[in-house]
């Protein structure tokens, strides 16, 4: 197969399994759904080492250079996973899953699947505005989609702010191209080489503008703080597969938006200015989430605030212009990507074990689950930034490309922040995981907490979800302990294509 | 700049000081109905925005353009906003937090700060011979102070779809070349929106039997 023809098999496949599913039954989408994830992935593997030769084009529309394929393997990996997930999870809905609910559910992640994918491989910024917006209609009914009172609060709180942070972010997209008129002429199109091309010499003052309203716009769908409000509320209470694929892949998908509006300002004013605008985002972020992460009881929530850390940390990273900083800002995306949806698909195991997100009423969760129990301590862990997991790596990347400039003091400050967000996660873990088992029959009078805390039996929900944790956490180890040389030469490439100092 | 703006130039700036003023109407507009026809008509301004650069500035595909407007903004969407309305079939006054002239203080405020501040940044050029940016900055941000104050699902979606058209100005004058096939699948998306947007108001409709936001507190934290 040629790089084009992989390429457009990558964009035309989900949206026809979607169409499919919809029409279905689900015991055939279940598999239809893990094989067309797994497929995704492949064929997204399979670009990495041609797009290290050249950048691949198809017509006008499509386009893939090693930028656009790290956050197309990250999206097309939480692809597989979800949907092996799923499979687990949506069989637990006792008198679902066979209902209209369950076509629905299927028809609506592959397509949410689909616009995540395509969203990397369109050739401009105004395609790519497209396909993030299709991503908010989609998953906004995905998230409504239990149909409970706080299902349709969250909904429309994110369909309203998510709707308005697109509308800021067309508002970018046309002063953007408005920059392009002075040297195209009135009538161009807004594709990357174009733009790249001609970056020198825009007006700088129209590219300031354009930069900012799109962190801004593209910003709330990504979770940046003062932005994010939406992102706790929406993560919650959506079902479990569709928060893991929100959190774990979108909010990536849109940090993808502001790094190709990045590229044209750095070109145009430098660096400076557009590093300046994502550290003060990226700061804010940082240190709100670490705060609420200290005091979160509801799981999801919790997982939630710890995306808006992580996102925090790109901008951050993103911040130090350095490439090494860069290259670890990459490498977290897919570190990011691969932890947070092992954690949520844990946190799916939880939630079905012990019927409740509060967290002060699930005990002794690693004796209740024997094999998802461990593998939720190992996801929380490395999502804290400890090793051998991917996340340590692209934190320890970040970190030293800050502290190459040895007076400046971002580093530390988010060196104590991370620090903070630790202590949060792992209060989480010793509460609920591995505090003492209160099943009867097991040490009654060492029980601690409240005393609405709900007794379960042990043993699995279900041996799709073990599957796809241990996938993730596979994963991780890969990124964590050693790199597969292309995959590393592929950071290096997308690093130099975001420019910055060696 | 200076000397007298040309035809094109002042027909445009009417048209898009027009946009805003309306915006400024429906702040204010105490029904829910009103509100809704007054976006129809504010779409409809958009409409004849785009007749007017397409025949000025000889750009044939907003003909197409300005027909697609018109028949989604200015029937679809008003269409079925209001027949979801007629459903509903209660709170048909909009619930603003504060009195009206408060409000419209607020907005005056707004739209001229982001009009001053778009103006101080000295974009003009051969293209862009108007302040029709800035006035589409005001237009976007005095829709934000309607969907703050305003606490009903319907002023909030209006209230989206209206910002939307202060975009669409900017578009239509700044950036009047942008291909047809993207200007299309703006639309074809707002129109998904609606949808999304509709079902979501059942939904909440259908389980708090209501349209205001005013419960809609309890996820916190």
């Amino acid at each position: 197969m040629t790089a084009s023809s992989v390429l457009v098999a990558i964009v035309i496949v989900p949206f026809v399994v979607s169409v499919a599913t919809f029409f279905l039954p689900v015991r055939m989408s279940k598999p239809l759904t893990v094989a067309t994830g797994i497929a995704v992935f492949v064929l997204s593997a399979a670009l990495v080492p041609r797009v290290l030769r050249a950048p691949i084009r198809v017509g006008g529309t499509l386009q893939a250079d090693a930028l656009s394929v790290v956050f197309l393997v990250a999206t097309a990996f939480l692809y597989a996973t979800t949907a092996i997930f799923a499979a687990g999870y949506l069989h637990l809905e006792a008198g679902r899953s066979g209902t209209r609910y369950g076509r629905l559910f299927y028809s609506g992640i592959n397509l949410f699947c689909w616009a995540m994918v395509v969203a990397p491989v369109v050739n401009g910024i105004a395609l790519l505005w497209v396909a993030i917006e299709i991503t908010t209609v989609i998953s906004a009914l995905l998230v409504a989609i239990d149909d409970t009172e706080a299902a349709s609060e969250a909904a429309w709180k994110y369909v309203l702010l998510a709707s308005l942070g697109l509308g800021i972010a067309l508002l970018a997209t046309i002063v953007m191209y408005y920059a392009g008129t002075a040297t195209f002429g009135p009538a161009y199109n807004l594709s990357y080489a174009k733009l790249l091309a001609g970056a020198h010499h825009f007006p700088p003052a129209a590219v300031r503008l354009a930069f900012v309203l799109a962190v801004l716009g593209f910003g709330t769908k990504m979770g940046l703080v003062p932005v994010h409000t939406w992102l706790p509320d929406a993560h919650s209470e959506a079902p479990t597969p569709v928060s893991a694929l929100l959190s774990a892949a979108l909010l990536a998908i849109c940090f993808y938006a502001i790094l190709r509006f990045y590229q044209v300002t750095e070109r145009t004013v430098g660096s400076t200015y557009p590093r300046d605008v994502l550290l003060v985002f990226g700061v804010a972020s940082l240190l709100l989430a670490a705060l609420y992460l200290l005091r979160q009881r509801d799981l999801k929530r919790l997982l939630a605030y710890s995306s808006v850390e992580h996102m925090g940390i790109l901008a951050i990273g993103m911040s130090f212009g350095v490439q090494l900083a860069t290259i670890g800002v990459l490498l977290h995306v897919l570190s990011h990507a691969a932890a947070k949806g092992t954690a949520f698909f844990g946190s799916g195991s939880i939630v079905r074990k012990f019927g409740t997100k509060d967290m002060g009423r699930i005990r002794g969760g690693i004796g209740a689950l024997p094999w998802s129990g461990p593998l939720i301590v190992a996801a929380i862990l490395a999502l804290s930034a400890m090793p051998p997991f991917g996340i340590f790596r692209s934190e320890f990347l970040i970190v030293s490309g800050g502290l190459s400039d040895p007076h400046d003091a971002v580093a530390a400050i988010l060196i104590v922040l991370v620090t903070i967000a630790f202590f949060g996660l792992s209060w989480f873990t010793s509460q609920t995981m591995l505090s003492p088992d209160p099943r009867p029959g097991g040490t009654p009078d060492k029980v601690v907490g409240t005393p609405d805390q709900v007794v379960v039996t042990r043993g699995e929900p279900s041996v799709w979800i073990v599957v796809a944790m241990v996938i993730g956490l596979g994963a991780l180890l890969v990124l964590g302990v050693h790199l597969p040389s292309q995959l590393s030469q592929l950071l290096d490439q997308a690093a130099r294509e975001l420019g910055g100092r060696r | 700049m200076g000397g007298v703006p040309s035809t094109y130039a002042g027909t445009t700036d009417v048209l898009t000081l027009l946009v805003l003023l309306t915006e400024f109407a429906m702040l204010r507009a105490p029904l829910l109905r009103s509100q809704i026809r007054l976006y129809a008509f504010q779409s409809l301004v958009v409409t004849v925005l785009a007749i007017v650069v397409a025949a000025s500035r000889h750009v044939p595909e907003l003909y197409a353009l300005a027909a697609v407007t018109f028949v989604l903004k200015v029937v679809l969407v008003p269409g079925l906003v209001l027949r979801l309305m007629r459903k509903a079939d209660t709170d048909l006054a909009g619930s603003s937090v504060l009195g009206v002239a408060s409000m419209i203080m607020i907005a005056i405020l707004v739209s001229v700060f982001g009009f001053v501040t778009v103006t101080t940044l000295h974009l003009h050029s051969d293209v862009l011979p108007t302040p029709t940016l800035a006035i589409s900055v005001a237009i976007v941000l005095v829709a934000f102070v309607l969907i703050i104050l305003r606490q009903d699902v319907v002023s909030q979606a209006v209230g989206f779809f209206s910002l939307e058209n202060g975009v669409d100005v900017a578009s239509l004058v700044v950036a009047a070349g942008l291909p047809l096939v993207v200007d299309v699948a703006f639309l074809f998306d707002l129109l998904v929106a609606v949808v999304v947007f509709g079902v979501i108001m059942r939904v909440h409709h259908g389980r708090s039997n209501t349209l205001s936001t005013h419960d809609m507190d309890r996820l916190r934290g």
